[in-house]
């Protein structure tokens, strides 16, 4: 069986994993120690997991984060989540085809004491918030317990292979996510008073104002603690269409944790449903992986991520559809090909602009919702809590950083530590980090007629300063009141000196260097760039193209260089004609076969657009509930199933609210569902302490 | 105000929950203008949704048997006589014993459940693993069996029972609360809330937990005092389970629990605290969880592995002696109370539904007037129901 892993990466280290054999059907399939059964199948390129109960229809991963229920399988006999169950040797996997066979125990387990504990301040999630905010307590001595569902520190900056942008003096900008979160782990490490549990997840917050936490997979204890700080994050936002729940439909998040974390390549030919940040990252994320990119859709005219992120993608090759949404995932039991069409004003698809695009895999990057049912859970029954990073507001993971160091002095402040208030200009710089790209300028290229000049194809405001910081002459000017400020080149023709810092570590790869000194006619052109030596292959020749990605000419590579310091970003060196050469800003990384849609566009007829996943409840069933009259969340709940399921409406109720918003109902006339715990289902005997569990 | 340019009906029922429901469909159906009121968003939001959705006959005494025989008639013909599934499933109930004095209460219970004619046994040991085999065996004495019994989605049939009551043209308030009942020479006229008045020769009280609030209204006392207890489900998983299970042993922290597998296949299970909790809190606690999952996997292992998914708390409106008040108040015409489920009004709904009726309709029979008699408002709260 074919093998589908990253056996090299421009960024990532391979490690050399012992291979652990299980069996899939009866059939041996290899794996590396240490990851999911569902990366494991995955690798073994089986996407389908099982098929649901209700309808039959095909399961494979969704949320990749032991939150749904999509990817049970039957491991041993027993039904697991196999994103969150590791691989074990000579298990016997099977799909979890209907309901499962609940395992027989043949007599009762020792059952122990459930642990109960104090603590000055629980953080839930020890992503960049919590982490920050663990930092900023350790320092002053205050105890903290710090619990991370997954087995390390970092949350999602673990999957960030980019470097970050933001502000290089407040948040490590400039540094990339999977850096930044061994640093962030080594500082909190290193201070005494916190405590930090792996492995360890939130499962409730209780009116008795204990928070009830599952130990390292398996032991359930109940926390008190005096302030609660929930850094936990964000969840993805689903997307109502027709086969918007067949393998091979899902979340940027889980895509990343694929191939970032578990160095598996899911995916031939990926096709991205989203232009924010999210999306425009995966797609890079993919390209390096060698995941060949389809194309990314965005129903608003402009993508709404950053604008180095989209230009960067564009020039590698992938097509950007703004003003297009996606109508239908096709396939019989997983993801064969994608349909799109053009939007008008109103966002409704324009009839004659469909198109298919063959693909194995849709990531859907719609925006994220904050993880905030603690939050909320524990200001109704009076626990004092706060909430840091995506967990209280969606922004990059700098702000999230940069919100989790303020937390952690606010909860200081509360907790009577005798220091001062937060200052000032904390807030600001916060809000700064937090802030959405603003205008856009056009590019303005520098008039050099013989020296050495980067070319700063950076137009956009976004909170980002890491080129200011790098030039050793001062020659690259963003303020250091406003981070946000397009940056500007301010030196003539001989005054920079061509040490190519810049190019090499600006996040957006947006600067080139141009030297014109030995030939003024035909100068140097160097290009960031941050995939393998490979993916350019043997071939000699590359295309150039602009920041738009309009190709400008083919030329020779005349060379990949290293340099000293130079964090895996490679510069690739070719000779350009004068006329084109600062206009240059990247290369075309993949070539096009793979973009060219279908000679016709396959029409998904079937109306299985599907709001709930777990429990299988189509979008027709809500809108005619909707269309009935029913107002109250909870009524459509107990009717139709709908937020029943193992996720507990964490996917669907957004959806919901957009069926509400088609009909044309306002939300403050609909009636929010009633959240209950728990945030994730547990067996019973975990909370009897009962010896042997299996999870 | 006079109550001629009011909206009138023949019965105006405060609450739309377990009770209020099935018997504005059995008023409807009998001809009577019903308008329900209820202060929720929607129907069933109050303690129905609450309900895990056991049905039995299997209780002591003549009145909830009989209300309860009728309920389990319409519950398990609905789909028949209706179309829509309310996930009606006769699995039985079964009430184990493990120790010797559980097996007294229970056979002691036996012998009058059965002159009510109950199609109740005793099974012994051997009998009842063969009908629940994943009991634990160690110490299983056995218990007593009724195959009669079973449940239904309280969600799927409160909706059921709501659409059929507006199809046949009842009236539905949400978002509404009753703030006065109106009352002229002792005579009930009618019902105030904050968004109007409405008039009506017939008040019914089926405000569950609320009882004594609305009883208020009208200057009497209801003895309806809520205490709370909480429930959970699991995911589910293949049948392996039929009959509800009910433990009664006491232990510390709890008296009885009980637990079965819905028709989803999920397990959905409930626990007694010990002492009770009285009021009207229904936030989840950090204590039901351990205190019920103990009992559950000692006494059947194999549910250690299930998950558990969500966890709720609901009210039982409790009553001095266990058994529900119904009847006409004494001192108001036309005023009727129907409270006092003592966390039983699911099962005892429907069958109340028509009993009311009748009262309403002046037609009770011979058997009507021994239940009534059980559960008059009036009557001397001396002892406790034997098996609640």
């Amino acid at each position: 069986m074919p093998e589908y892993r990253i056996n090299k990466h421009p960024i990532l280290a391979i490690p050399d994993r012992k291979k652990v054999t299980f069996f899939w059907q009866g059939t041996p399939i290899t794996a590396c120690e240490g990851e999911t059964i569902a990366s494991a199948l995955f690798a073994n390129g089986i996407r389908v997991f099982g098929h649901h109960h209700k309808d039959g229809s095909p399961q494979g991963i969704f949320c990749a984060n032991g939150q749904c229920a999509q990817c049970l399988v039957i491991a041993d006999t027993m039904p697991v989540k196999s994103c969150m169950e590791l691989v074990r040797e000579g298990a016997r996997v099977e799909p979890a085809n209907g309901l499962p066979v609940l395992p027989h125990v043949p007599e009762a387990p020792r059952m122990g004491e459930i642990e109960q504990l104090q603590v000055p301040v629980l953080i839930i999630g020890g992503g960049p918030a919590g982490m920050s905010a663990a930092i900023e307590l350790g320092k002053l001595g205050i105890g903290v317990l710090l619990i991370d569902d997954k087995h390390r520190l970092g949350g999602k900056l673990v999957l960030q292979t980019h470097r970050f942008f933001g502000s290089t003096q407040a948040v490590y900008a400039g540094t990339r996510g999977i850096d930044i979160a061994t640093r962030l782990e080594n500082e909190v490490r290193g201070h005494a008073s916190v405590e930090i549990w792996l492995q360890s997840t939130a499962l409730a917050v209780f009116s008795d104002q204990k928070v009830g936490v599952l130990k390292n997979g398996g032991q359930y204890v109940l926390i008190q603690p005096q302030v609660l700080l929930v850094a936990a994050g964000a969840r993805e936002k689903s997307l109502a269409f027709k086969g918007n729940t067949l393998p091979g439909v899902y979340g940027a998040g889980a895509f990343q944790t694929l191939v970032n974390r578990d160095l598996v390549r899911p995916s031939e030919k990926l096709f991205i449903v989203g232009g924010g940040n999210v999306g425009l990252i995966a797609g890079y994320h993919a390209l390096q992986a060698g995941i060949g990119v389809v194309g990314l859709v965005e129903a608003l005219p402009e993508c709404g991520g950053y604008k180095v992120h989209k230009d960067k993608l564009a020039r590698m090759g992938v097509p950007i559809y703004t003003s297009h949404t996606i109508l239908s995932a096709n396939g019989d039991d997983e993801v064969e090909s994608v349909t799109i069409a053009q939007v008008n004003e109103k966002f409704q698809p324009i009839p004659g602009t469909e198109k298919s695009f063959a693909c194995d895999t849709i990531l859907i990057a719609v925006g994220l919702d904050p993880v905030d049912e603690f939050t909320h859970k524990a200001k109704e029954f009076g626990l004092p809590a706060f909430a840091a990073g995506d967990a209280e507001e969606i922004a990059e993971a700098s702000a999230a950083m940069f919100s989790g160091k303020i937390k952690g002095v606010e909860i200081a402040r509360h907790l009577g530590a005798d220091i001062p208030d937060v200052p000032e200009d904390w807030y600001r710089t916060g809000e700064i980090l937090k802030s959405k790209p603003g205008n856009n300028f056009e590019e303005i290229f520098p008039e050099v007629p013989s020296g050495v000049t980067p070319v700063l194809h950076c137009t956009q405001e976004i909170p980002c300063n890491p080129c200011s910081e790098l030039c050793y002459l001062h020659l690259i000017q963003i303020s250091h009141e406003d981070i946000r400020q397009v940056p500007t080149f301010t030196g003539g023709d001989t005054s920079c000196k061509g040490c190519k810092r810049c190019v090499i570590g600006c996040p957006g790869l947006a600067i080139t260097l141009v030297d014109y000194r030995k030939d003024p006619e035909n100068p140097l052109v160097y290009i960031p760039y941050e995939f393998t030596r490979e993916a350019l292959g043997e071939r000699e020749t590359v295309a150039v193209l602009d920041t738009q990605g309009k190709e400008l000419g083919v030329l020779e590579v005349l060379a990949i260089q290293t340099m000293a310091k130079n964090d895996r970003t490679l510069l690739v060196q070719v000779r350009a004609p004068r006329a084109y050469a600062h206009q240059i800003a990247g290369l075309r990384i993949q070539e096009s076969p793979i973009i060219t849609p279908l000679e016709q566009y396959v029409d998904h007829v079937e109306d299985d657009t599907i709001i709930c996943r777990c429990e299988r409840v189509s979008a027709g069933e809500i809108r005619s509930l909707i269309r009935q009259g029913y107002r109250d969340i909870n009524e459509i709940k107990a009717v139709s199933r709908a937020g029943m399921g193992a996720c507990g409406s964490k996917t669907c109720n957004t959806l919901i609210y957009r069926l509400f918003r088609e009909a044309g109902i306002p939300a403050n006339e609909v009636i929010d569902n009633t959240r209950r715990p728990m945030f994730m289902e547990v067996p019973l005997g975990v909370f009897a302490a009962a010896e042997g569990i299996e999870e | 105000m006079s109550t001629n340019n009011k909206p009138h009906y023949d019965v105006i029922i405060i609450g739309g929950g377990s009770v209020g429901t099935p018997t504005a469909l059995s008023l409807q159906q009998a001809g009577y203008k019903t308008l329900v009121i209820d202060q929720f968003a929607s129907i069933g939001q109050g303690s129905n949704k609450k309900a895990i959705g056991g049905i039995r006959a299997t209780h002591s005494d003549p009145a909830k048997i009989r209300l309860s025989l009728r309920s389990i008639e319409i519950f398990s013909t609905w789909k028949e006589l209706y179309g829509d599934d309310i996930e009606w499933y006769k699995g039985g109930y079964v009430f184990v014993a493990r120790r010797e004095q559980e097996e007294n209460t229970l056979k002691k219970l036996l012998v009058t459940q059965k002159s009510f004619g109950l199609n109740i046994d005793w099974l012994d040991k051997h009998e009842m693993l063969e009908v629940v085999p994943d009991l634990n065996p160690v110490d299983l004495r056995g218990g007593t069996f009724s195959p009669d019994d079973g449940n239904a989605s309280p969600l799927l049939a409160i909706h059921a029972f709501y659409r059929q009551a507006r199809a046949r043209g009842a009236e539905f308030r949400f978002n509404e609360k009753v703030s006065g009942v109106i009352v002229e020479n002792g005579q009930v006229k009618g019902v105030r809330t904050d968004k109007g008045s409405y008039s009506a020769d017939v008040v019914i009280n089926a405000a569950g937990p609320w009882a004594d609030d609305v009883g208020k209204m009208v200057g009497i006392e209801v003895p309806v005092y809520p205490d709370s207890h909480e429930s959970a489900i699991t995911e589910p998983v293949a049948r392996f389970l039929d009959p509800m299970i009910v433990d009664i042993r006491p232990m510390p922290g709890s008296s009885n629990y009980y637990f079965y597998q819905h028709y989803t296949g999920q397990i959905v299970f409930c626990i007694t605290p010990s002492p009770q909790i009285w009021g009207k809190d229904d936030r989840e606690t950090s204590t039901f969880l351990p205190m019920v999952a103990r009992r559950m996997v000692d006494l059947m292992p194999r549910l250690k592995n299930i998950r558990v998914r969500r966890t709720w708390r609901g009210l039982y409106p409790m009553t001095p002696d266990g058994f529900p008040l119904v009847g006409w108040s004494q001192e108001v015409d036309g005023y009727l109370l129907a409270v006092g489920m003592c966390g039983q009004g699911y099962m005892l709904g429907p069958g109340l539904g028509e009993l009311i009726t009748r009262l309403v309709d002046n037609s009770i029979t011979q058997d009507d007037e021994e239940t009534l008699s059980y559960l008059s408002p009036y009557r001397q709260f001396a002892g406790q129901e034997l098996l609640k």
